[in-house]
């Protein structure tokens, strides 16, 4: 071999990348070794996604280069990236639905045996792959049948089978129950310890101090820290991230929530089309100025739950809103921040400042139509209100990081009317700077009043947020917890295991 | 009673021919996500270019070779509009099939001296197998365009589920993004199918012009474009579902063909064959979806 042995796997060497006004990469230098889980971490839109997609030929950097074992590498498209021994699991899935899994890793280097393809010999390599690895998964199975944690597992062995050397794992976590994600590091260990250099893209820090051997963290396109991660701890990551340390939660508030329920569910029973229960005697009260919290693993009943209580599923009996029975479609009394950010929460193409008027359009209205230059005044307005960072309000709200979207959400939602708010994961996939504002924001509606229910994965998050923690369990609320219970006790009673 | 047995299914075949061969250019292009509804045009096309070039040459494989390039060269203005400039298909399309029916008679006045339908003794019809020496029952008195009709959907089948490309273009068709990310070359399989769809749709137009008949006539494709678009969707992109699909409005021109011989006026026997398959196409998608949702 004529590469130094010291060389690094991978390594971008002051790589700038310019999307029209934003200089989303400013001479980032970043290396990774063989063997080495290095963790990049950043808030969203600090540049993280586009360092990779240029570490993956989806990107060319303006300036800078790659290296690759310590070699110069031209990559123009994903195909070269994969010549040159790169792989990458996207957060949004690059997976074939209606293809094997054993079809879906060979795509693209298909073993083929007198001009036609050897199933045969794909299975044999994927399941070879599979035990090497210890990462499961049936080569015949369709992929659009799987959990969404095999899927990823198959993403993994297609880059693995395609010799990647380097992988890159884009928020691997993001679609995974906290059991899964443990599954994945286990694996990661395993992968790595063949030599193949990781890199781990993540905003959660948790995740990074559990199973990264190095950490790079960027803010606003450069590089803002380096670090061993058994030598560091959490704050100094934070401080390298966002810049400033973060405020402690508000202490929670010793008044006890007073007045009516302004949220009653009462023997609430969902079913879906084929008749079964999604929900059976549902029953529980929101008063004013206490947070609710919702937990239970998904499919539990959460979102039939959710759209009950906000007249998404028409008109029910069994929720009453300050006494009276939920009105079908969108009842105005709740303020809802939707967990599907492009699909619920906002129209996607449609601008900011439509996005921050939608369902308020009537408080704006004249008799001849909406003058646009009220809508973008106001508009302009909850930007500057709700600090959400943005070129300009008739910008697509697309086109706005996932947390500048939902602070747009929020602001929405928090300025209009309501005395009930639900609230669906409304911190997921936003970075730890917008998850303090989005905690903050819900805090202060609780204390001017406001009952709100908070429906979330993350049991950090209910137990920072929450009065009461209620966990359903196939359709039932199985438990009720203080918000000091331990997570133990409240994944317990997630997977039904009577305490 | 026999010969009259044989002599209906061989009406069937004849029926299903075209649109056979034009669903399955249809539906290469469906496996790749090409939704190519400019099927109509191409079939009017092929079958105008095929009386045109046999006409020229006073030969029928010279007009079939004809159709298929020259309605190549048609579904190029569709990729190249739809894949290269990422053009809305359907719109493409749309404007596809009104070119073609306008300058079909266009040319047609200019080449031939007159609308309406043209026929010559000049213009060589294409032989049957009976004459190249293939007597059997049914497939005798067809043209050969009508077994390798047949063939082509088995081929169909295997190349989709047996080689490489095939996988890949199915893997181009159900997710682009993800078969870029694998390296796979998206525009270059878009562009292949929606060719191939072309040289198809040139077979099925000289099939229909120099197989069925022996003529071009102003619209002749009479909508047979359309119903293999409805046969592709109505087939699940499965190549075998996809002649059943085929055979089905072949079935039903034969019996709107008997049937005005028992009577029937010609508008109801002519329009009996869409309605049928029309309505065979929603009961299929409701059982279907009836299918779907027990699941």
């Amino acid at each position: 071999m004529t590469e130094p042995p010291a060389a690094f796997a991978a390594e971008l060497v002051g790589v700038s990348k310019r999307f029209g006004p934003v200089l989303a990469n400013d001479g980032i230098d970043l290396a990774v070794a063989r063997g080495e889980v290095h963790a990049v971490v950043g808030e969203n839109g600090a540049g993280k996604s586009t360092l990779m997609s240029i570490l993956y030929g989806l990107h060319r950097p303006d300036a800078g280069h790659v290296l690759r074992a310590g070699r110069r590498v031209r990559l123009r498209s994903p195909a070269d990236a994969i010549r040159h021994g790169l792989g990458m699991v996207h957060q949004r899935f690059r997976l074939f639905p209606g293809l094997t899994v054993a079809e879906n890793i060979v795509i693209g280097a298909e073993p083929v045996r007198g001009g036609r393809l050897d199933h045969t010999a794909a299975h044999r390599a994927v399941t070879a792959l599979a035990d090497r690895y210890g990462l499961r998964a049936d080569p015949s199975a369709l992929v659009g049948d799987l959990p969404v944690g095999v899927r990823q597992r198959v993403e993994i062995l297609r880059a693995l089978y395609r010799q990647a050397e380097v992988l890159i794992l884009d928020e691997p976590t993001a679609v995974l129950t906290p059991g899964e994600a443990d599954r994945l590091f286990e694996v990661l260990r395993t992968v790595a310890a063949t030599g193949v250099a990781i890199l781990l893209v993540t905003h959660k820090l948790t995740e990074v101090l559990a199973a990264s051997d190095q950490v790079t963290v960027l803010r606003q396109g450069r590089v803002t820290g380096r670090f061993t991660t058994a030598g560091t701890d959490a704050g100094e990551l934070v401080h390298a991230m966002i810049g400033r340390s973060l405020t402690p939660p508000a202490p929670r508030r010793a008044r006890p929530p007073e007045g009516d329920p302004a949220l009653d569910v009462r023997d609430l029973t969902v079913r879906d089309a084929d008749g079964v229960a999604r929900l059976s005697g549902v029953s529980f009260t929101v008063r004013p100025g206490e947070i609710v919290g919702i937990a239970g693993v998904a499919g539990s009943g959460q979102r039939e739950l959710i759209d009950s209580v906000t007249g998404l599923r028409g008109g029910t009996d069994g929720v009453l809103l300050d006494g009276t029975p939920v009105r079908p479609g969108r009842d105005p009394r709740v303020a809802y921040i939707p967990e599907d950010r492009h699909g619920r929460a906002t129209a996607p193409d449609m601008s900011l400042a439509e996005n921050l008027l939608m369902g308020g359009q009537r408080t704006l209205a004249t008799r001849f139509g909406l003058p646009r230059a009220a809508v973008r005044s106001r508009g302009r307005e909850l930007v500057e209100r709700f600090a959400i960072n943005t070129a300009s309000v008739d910008l697509p709200i697309a086109a706005l990081s996932g947390g500048n979207a939902q602070k747009a959400v929020l602001a929405r939602e928090l300025t209009r009317p309501s005395r009930v708010i639900v609230a669906e994961e409304p911190t997921q996939g936003v970075d730890v700077g917008v998850r303090e504002r989005v905690h903050a924001l819900l805090i202060a509606a609780r204390d001017q009043g406001a009952a709100v229910l908070l429906q979330s994965s993350e049991l950090a998050e209910l137990r920072e947020l929450a009065d009461r923690i209620l966990v359903l369990f196939e359709g039932r609320t199985v438990a009720e917890f203080g918000p000091d219970a331990a997570e133990a006790e409240l994944g317990q009673a997630m997977t039904g295991v009577r305490g | 009673m026999n010969i009259l047995e044989w002599s209906f299914l061989s009406g069937v075949l004849t029926a299903t021919a075209p649109v056979l061969l034009a669903a399955l250019g249809g539906l290469i292009c469906q496996v790749a996500g090409v939704f190519n509804i400019a099927l109509e045009g191409q079939l009017l096309w092929g079958a105008f270019t095929a009386v045109v070039v046999s006409d020229l040459t006073g030969s029928a494989w010279a007009g079939v070779a004809g159709a298929a390039v020259a309605t190549l060269l048609f579904a190029g203005l569709l990729s190249a509009a739809a894949v290269s400039l990422r053009a809305d298909p359907i719109v493409v399309a749309v404007g596809l099939n009104l070119l073609a029916l306008g300058l079909t008679a266009f040319l047609m006045r200019q080449i031939f001296g007159s609308g309406g339908t043209y026929t010559s003794p000049d213009l060589a019809g294409l032989p049957t197998l009976a004459e190249l020496g293939l007597d059997v029952p049914v497939l005798g008195p067809q043209s050969p365009l009508v077994p390798v009709a047949l063939l082509l959907v088995v081929a169909a089948a295997w190349w989709l589920g047996r080689t490489r490309s095939g996988l890949r273009a199915r893997g181009v068709g159900q997710h682009a993004e993800a078969a870029a990310a694998v390296g796979l070359r998206v525009g270059g399989y878009r562009h292949g199918v929606t060719l191939a769809a072309g040289v198809l749709c040139g077979l099925a137009g000289a099939q229909l012009a120099l197989g069925n008949v022996t003529l071009f006539s102003e619209g002749m494709s009479a909508g047979r474009g359309w119903i293999a678009v409805v046969a592709v969707m109505l087939s699940g992109v499965r190549p075998y579902r996809l002649l059943l699909a085929c055979l089905l409005f072949g079935i039903a021109e034969a019996v709107g063909f008997r049937l005005q011989g028992a009577g029937l006026p010609q508008q109801a026997a002519d329009a009996a064959p869409y309605v049928i398959t029309l309505v065979a196409l929603v009961l299929a998608a409701v059982a279907g979806r009836r299918r779907r949702e027990n699941a």
